[in-house]
């Protein structure tokens, strides 16, 4: 018998919320950046599920564009962290409070 | 046709529980090489669905570029141990339970209302041809050639913003 497709939605979520729980709860920014890859990842499943259960390739391709995306952001993203910690030699995102007001 | 549920269930278990793993352990190190786990049976989930080029791109650039670049930061910065979730405080202990049950319940009421499985069935064959490097390279280098371009020219924009971020010193 064949898998549901339902099955792997249900898995996505899990791992989105998981997702979101680590980015709510986490202090230190570089975990909150993996979080924000595992998102990035469930959503990725999602695209390939339906890809594979419809037969469509488009899919595929968009879960190809979105690691190339993922690639330039940690990147980018990891370079603030270096800076940010230059400046005020910590990564907790409860000191790093000058952009609120 | 048993053996594909018993790599499902290998797979998603794994997955599941190295992503709770990975946000509840107070080493980054150690979180950082959970989500590499998870990654990896990401990726195994995708040969079951037939994405053979996609599982392939998941370990190389997923779970050998990225990560390794994340365990490079986080060995240069060598951060503090933080609090537990446990220790901190309860008003947003209570905010962040609800927005989250919000949101699982939310996602997957709205996937056993539209039960997709009715509508959606997988034929083996079609998709087995789908998910081929033949298949995606044909389909990437005639109808996506732009996004192709463009993904391009993201990666060299990110290369020069990451060398001029993490180089200069900021007063």
């Amino acid at each position: 018998m064949q898998i549901p497709i339902e099955y792997y939605l249900v898995l996505s979520a899990f791992m989105f919320t998981v997702g979101i729980v680590g980015v709510l709860t986490r202090r230190n920014a570089i975990v909150v950046f993996m979080s924000i890859e595992l998102m990035l990842n469930s959503a990725n499943l999602t695209l390939i599920t339906y890809s594979s259960y419809l037969g469509d390739v488009g899919g595929q391709l968009f879960v190809f564009f979105v690691m190339a995306v993922a690639a330039a952001e940690a990147a980018v993203g990891l370079a603030i962290i270096i800076a940010i910690y230059r400046n005020k030699l910590t990564v907790n995102i409860d000191e790093i409070n000058i952009l609120k007001w | 046709m048993t053996i594909e549920i018993v790599l499902f269930t290998l797979f998603a278990s794994i997955c599941a529980v190295s992503a709770v793993l990975m946000i509840t352990r107070p080493n980054p190190v150690i979180s950082a090489l959970f989500l590499v786990l998870n990654f990896c049976s990401l990726a195994g989930l995708y040969l079951t669905l037939n994405a053979q080029f996609i599982a392939v791109a998941q370990v190389i650039v997923y779970a050998g570029a990225i990560m390794v670049f994340f365990l490079f930061v986080i060995m240069l910065l060598n951060p503090e141990k933080e609090k537990r979730f446990f220790e901190q405080k309860a008003k947003l202990r209570i905010f962040i339970i609800a927005i989250v049950a919000l949101v699982l319940v939310q996602i997957v009421y709205i996937i056993f209302l539209s039960r997709p499985s009715e509508v959606i069935t997988r034929e083996v064959a079609r998709s087995l041809e789908t998910g081929t490097v033949e298949n995606i390279g044909r389909e990437m280098f005639t109808n996506y050639v732009l996004p192709f371009e463009a993904a391009g020219y993201l990666l060299l924009s990110a290369t020069i913003g990451a060398l001029v971020l993490a180089k200069k010193k900021f007063e």
